[in-house]
């Protein structure tokens, strides 16, 4: 495989904060064009690896290999100091100086575009997400990482959110690292999935990682619903003892 | 009309106003207060450094705040002191160091009010030299970092994460911090910069909804309190710094006013 495709590649990566580790042992890589999804429980370690693929995280243990300076964030939490008095629109053009075509585009897309000269502080929390979105993909960057991106967001909204974010995947050729506790979304339209819970549990396409074994404990009743969807795909059953059989 | 002293003190106080405006706002923005108060509190140590060893009282000045800032950074990584106390700590240090360094100083005379609240009297050509370039180079370096400062006071990680190199841009803006004290002690007075700093930018945020719009305001009201409190520091015959940060005071009132109009407006 050529190496001019990644942009991010995490080699035996870990972060350890107050001598506990938050996550140890990840390797991924996230190329053009590709979606890579993170999933696992509370506190396993996927906002710190996706913090540690930005280069946040200074003192890590292993490596990162990041070969693209175009990046857009969407963090899971962002807490601005209200002391500031910021619409939209300033935030916007927060880390790349964007022409105002680039910003109504990327609000339209979102389907924020009213809400463009509102004060930042006064926006609900879907919208807000929607405005974290859209001010990451403006700036046409070459790797996105949105952690839990539609946290918030109504329902419609949510799928339609999760189909944007497919088609920017597409259209603009980026990579995107996307952590999603949807795993429904996860499963139907990803690359690859990286099951995590302190350490990388399994990996691989959204089919492999669905037929994991230690998948199946961590997420249980869920898992199982989530595979149905592939049943009809399948040459094989699980019995409840987790076999499988031939068909 | 006027006297030459009264002119030049305009001219300096014009300097510093368009200097302390902008930075005043990142101040507030990044609660910053009591930094300041910390650093125009070591200007003390520095001005008697100037006296004692003959050198411009600004650069002096500079170099002193700017080595208790360093100092403050060090502190705040190897101990586990609140950054409240460590500010504290290094403010009352150095200030009490400055004034018993004054006391040995006994072939000086000292005009000490001078110090702590400035003196219009005081502003010579040469200030206003070192003033307006030294307000220009800051102005011009604040104009550089401005995009990797203002993103990561909005928030660090995204800053970070983006690769804007947030950690550069704070200090280099703790430097500008030591340089803006530095050139405005003489005229506004130790105790009284950050007052210089916070109050017309609190009276711009009041009236803003964005942050260019609050540098403007916090600019012009900056303007505003030098040139009223000048004028009446020289009817009344009041120190200057007092009355610039008087003038800056009602202006802040004023602008509480027209808070409570737009919400009028609104319902």
């Amino acid at each position: 495989m050529s190496s001019n495709n990644i942009l991010v590649k995490l080699n035996n990566a870990g972060f350890r904060q107050n001598e506990k580790w938050l996550v140890e042992g990840v390797s991924l890589k996230v190329e053009k064009g590709k979606i890579v999804t993170l999933i696992g429980p509370n506190g396993s370690g996927k906002s710190t690896t996706a913090k540690i693929a930005l280069g946040i995280y200074k003192n890590i243990d292993g490596s990162v290999e990041k070969y693209t300076n175009k990046v857009g964030y969407v963090p899971q939490k962002i807490s601005i100091d209200w002391t500031l008095p910021l619409r939209v629109n300033d935030f916007m053009v927060l880390t790349e100086n964007i022409n105002d075509d680039e910003i109504n585009d990327a609000l339209s897309l979102t389907g924020v575009m009213h809400l463009k000269n509102k004060n930042l502080g006064n926006l609900s929390g879907g919208e807000f997400q929607r405005v974290l979105l859209a001010r990451a993909i403006s700036k046409k960057p070459e790797l996105l990482v949105l952690d839990e991106p539609v946290q918030g967001v109504d329902y419609t909204g949510e799928i339609a959110l999760y189909e944007l974010i497919k088609k920017i995947s597409d259209t603009l050729n980026c990579g995107i690292l996307l952590i999603s506790h949807d795993l429904h979304t996860v499963m139907t339209a990803t690359d690859h999935v990286v099951c995590l819970n302190g350490h990388v549990c399994c990996s691989g396409t959204p089919m492999d990682v669905a037929k994991n074994n230690e998948y199946k404990t961590l997420f249980g009743e869920q898992a199982s619903q989530i595979l149905s969807v592939y049943e009809h795909k399948h040459d094989h059953v699980h019995s409840d003892e987790g076999d499988v059989k031939k068909n | 009309m006027f006297d030459d002293f009264f002119i030049r003190a305009l001219v300096a106080g014009i300097g510093i106003a368009l200097v302390t405006g902008p930075l005043g706002c990142f101040v507030v923005w990044r609660r910053l207060s009591y930094f300041g108060d910390t650093l125009a509190h070591s200007a003390l140590l520095g001005v008697t450094m100037a006296y004692t060893f003959e050198l411009n009282i600004a650069i002096s000045v500079f170099v002193i705040s700017s080595v208790i800032a360093l100092i403050l950074i060090q502190l705040q990584k190897k101990t586990n002191l609140p950054g409240d106390a460590l500010l504290g700590l290094l403010a009352h240090s150095s200030l009490a160091v400055g004034l018993v360094v004054i006391g040995f100083l006994t072939f000086i005379r000292f005009d000490i009010m001078g110090l702590l609240f400035g003196d219009i009297l005081a502003v010579t050509t040469d200030d206003i030299f070192v003033i307006w370039t030294g307000g220009a180079v800051i102005l011009i370096v604040l104009k550089l970092i401005w995009k990797p400062l203002f993103a990561s006071t909005v928030n660090y990680e995204l800053a970070e994460a983006e690769g804007l190199n947030p950690d550069r841009a704070k200090a280099i803006f703790t430097i500008l911090m030591a340089a803006v004290i530095a050139i405005s002690i003489k005229m506004v007075g130790l105790l009284l910069i950050t007052g210089m700093l916070i109050i017309p930018a609190a009276m711009a945020r009041n009236i803003s909804d964005s942050p260019q719009k609050m540098v403007f305001y916090s600019i012009l009201g900056g303007l505003l309190s030098v040139i009223l409190g000048l004028f009446s520091s020289l009817e009344f015959n009041t120190s200057s710094g007092p009355s610039i940060i008087m003038a800056a005071l009602i202006l802040f009132i004023l602008s509480l006013l027209n808070i409570k109009q737009s919400i009028k407006l609104k319902n």
